[in-house]
């Protein structure tokens, strides 16, 4: 009799597989992705990702501006390192046009391009911590980022939607006390960098929560087109600022970091060293940088000097035809790809020939790590989607265009 | 380097080229429909070529030109570090294009924005669904015939008794297993 109660509790409870919605708008993700989650107890079987929330047709947009008019659109993809979108796409632009850039302006893009990776891998980091519950670390990284925030302030007058670059240089020349605030900026990021490192590299509660998970390997990464952080982190070294240098890269001393096991702590790892290189990048761009123009001389592309603008004629139509038609872009297409915040940021641009782009295609990191991403979460627990999906970095902006 | 892929391809597959070019330093072969899986498999697992990482797949449409669409393949290999384009032409009447989400992780997703945006219709693609639009978009934005003040219908709120959960849940049993997002493997 008694035997036959415990015959019923001991059986194996079978249950069916749980549908559960997360997203789009989760406290703990942020970016506003949809996942549906297939899951048998707390693994997660399945995956079905949508994306598209923020999705504002930024390329349609473009093809009815001015390819000047477009730079305000691309501050608005990865919105947390927006001079990177910006000179991806004035470099894009110049291949097209066929022009160069002086020596001067590629030092400037590239020191100004390495201060807003800072300031996304600094946010990346801060925020994960956040989202795993530690505020201290959190709060550390943000102070590192607020003072980067301050720099690009200095040089661009904005802090987040900057518009700084132009096509065949950038909005102004670095102001002339630019190098001393880095230096005292430069000491406190160190400082944050050690202090974010003594919190949470050997956390015993961060480790437990970030080793091991959402692991992918090498082979799928690259089948999956990952690229930037989480491509490294899986042990594939493939970063363009090294293998296609562009802007100064070539001729500056920096290493990448590569992570081995490709899961979340090795992404974390990779993202603090880079902070390091870039650091380093800046530290040498501005000691080898001299005084020179800053804009290509190409009366094509560039508006000319304000002073010439009121008192000439030429330089009056010069301007005029440049704000209202444009510049004017020789027919052709070209694929031209930068390093962005968290990966390669590809732009694939067409022109007919006129002022205004006949197609801007952005190949978003973000959004081809959203393709991939069932890969990181099938087969681990619920709750490590949280540190996943922080560390991939997914930036909606840029994801949805 | 610039001509050895393009050179490359047109040995092995004569017919499958209609022309070629490398402006701006980038290498572009324009193929045949019918070629573009051989030639795609072919770039990918040579050893000479290598191909293993596809950037980026997506299209331009030149509106009054004849064939109207391009769909452009961006593809790279990480160990010779070289970069080749492959252009494909479609005619308006005609779209369909066969899919390469078989030799490549991310192409199923990639082919699905074009999808969403031109109106490509991948054959063979374990699961052509918008995905940046919503399903009920009416038209395809990015091409030159959509205007850009383009109003879209009123989708109807869901009714109280319809439970995308539960919706969710017959199509995961109702079709296969295999679709969705690990079709791609």
């Amino acid at each position: 009799m008694g035997q036959d109660i415990y015959k019923e509790i001991d059986q194996d409870i079978h249950t069916d597989p749980m549908i559960l919605q997360m997203g789009p708008s989760h406290p703990a993700t942020h970016g506003t992705v949809r996942f549906t989650l297939t899951l048998d107890g707390e693994t997660v079987v399945k995956c079905e990702t949508e994306v598209g929330y923020l999705h504002r047709g930024f390329e349609k947009e473009a093809e009815n501006s001015t390819w000047t008019q477009v730079f305000p659109y691309t501050d608005r993809l990865n919105y947390v390192s927006p001079l990177l979108n910006n000179f991806g796409y004035a470099l894009a632009v110049e291949k097209l046009l066929e022009i160069e850039v002086p020596e001067r302006c590629n030092y400037i893009r590239t020191i100004m391009g390495e201060i807003s990776r800072l300031s996304d891998h600094l946010t990346c980091i801060g925020a994960g911590a956040l989202e795993l519950g530690a505020m201290t670390a959190f709060l550390y990284a943000i102070e590192g980022r607020e003072l980067v925030w301050d720099l690009i302030e200095e040089v661009t007058g904005a802090r987040l939607t900057v518009s700084y670059g132009r096509i065949g240089g950038v909005k102004d020349d670095l102001t002339p006390d630019f190098a001393e605030h880095w230096k005292a900026t430069r000491e406190r990021l160190i400082e944050i960098h050690g202090i974010t490192d003594k919190l949470l590299t050997r956390n015993r509660i961060f480790l437990d929560r970030m080793e091991g998970t959402g692991v992918i390997t090498p082979e799928a990464a690259v089948s999956y087109g990952f690229t930037g952080v989480t491509l490294r982190s899986a042990g594939v070294g493939y970063d363009v600022r090294k293998d296609h240098p562009y802007f100064c890269y070539d001729r500056v001393d920096f290493d990448v970091p590569v992570g081995e096991h490709g899961d979340n702590f090795d992404r974390y790892l990779v993202r603090m060293a880079e902070v390091l290189q870039s650091i380093r990048i800046i530290d040498q761009c501005l000691a080898q940088m001299k005084p020179g123009p800053v804009n290509s001389d190409d009366p094509r592309v560039v508006l000319p000097e304000k002073a010439k603008v009121y008192n000439t004629i030429e330089s009056m139509i010069q301007h005029f035809k440049i704000i209202f038609e444009g510049v004017q872009v020789p027919p052709g297409e070209v694929y031209s790809y930068t390093e962005g915040g968290n990966g390669e940021l590809g732009f694939y641009i067409v022109s007919n020939g006129t002022g205004k782009p006949w197609k801007i295609h952005v190949r978003a990191p973000s959004f081809i790590v959203m393709g991939g991403i069932h890969k990181l979460f099938e087969g681990s627990l619920l709750a490590d989607i949280i540190p996943t999906f922080d560390t991939v970095n997914m930036i909606g902006g840029e994801c949805d265009r | 380097m610039a001509k050895k892929l393009i050179d490359l391809v047109q040995t092995k597959f004569a017919d499958a080229v209609v022309h070629s070019h490398s402006r701006l330093g980038n290498d572009t072969i324009v193929l045949h429909r019918e070629h573009l899986v051989s030639v795609m498999e072919f770039l990918r697992d040579d050893p000479a070529t290598k191909m293993n990482f596809l950037r980026d797949i997506t299209a331009v449409d030149y509106h009054h030109r004849v064939p109207r669409f391009d769909v452009v393949y961006v593809l790279y290999s990480m160990e010779h570090k070289h970069m080749l384009i492959v252009r494909v032409q479609l005619n308006e009447e005609d779209i369909d294009i066969p899919s390469v989400s078989q030799l490549w992780g991310c192409a199923g997703w990639l082919e699905r924005e074009v999808y969403d945006m031109y109106g490509m219709n991948f054959t063979n693609h374990p699961d052509l669904r918008r995905v940046l639009l919503y399903e009920e978009f009416e038209g395809h934005p990015l091409r030159k015939d959509y205007a850009t003040q383009a109003s879209q219908p009123r989708v109807e709120l869901l009714k109280p008794e319809r439970d995308s959960v539960e919706e969710f849940f017959h199509y995961v049993k109702d079709k296969d297993q295999a679709t969705g997002s690990r079709a791609a493997e």
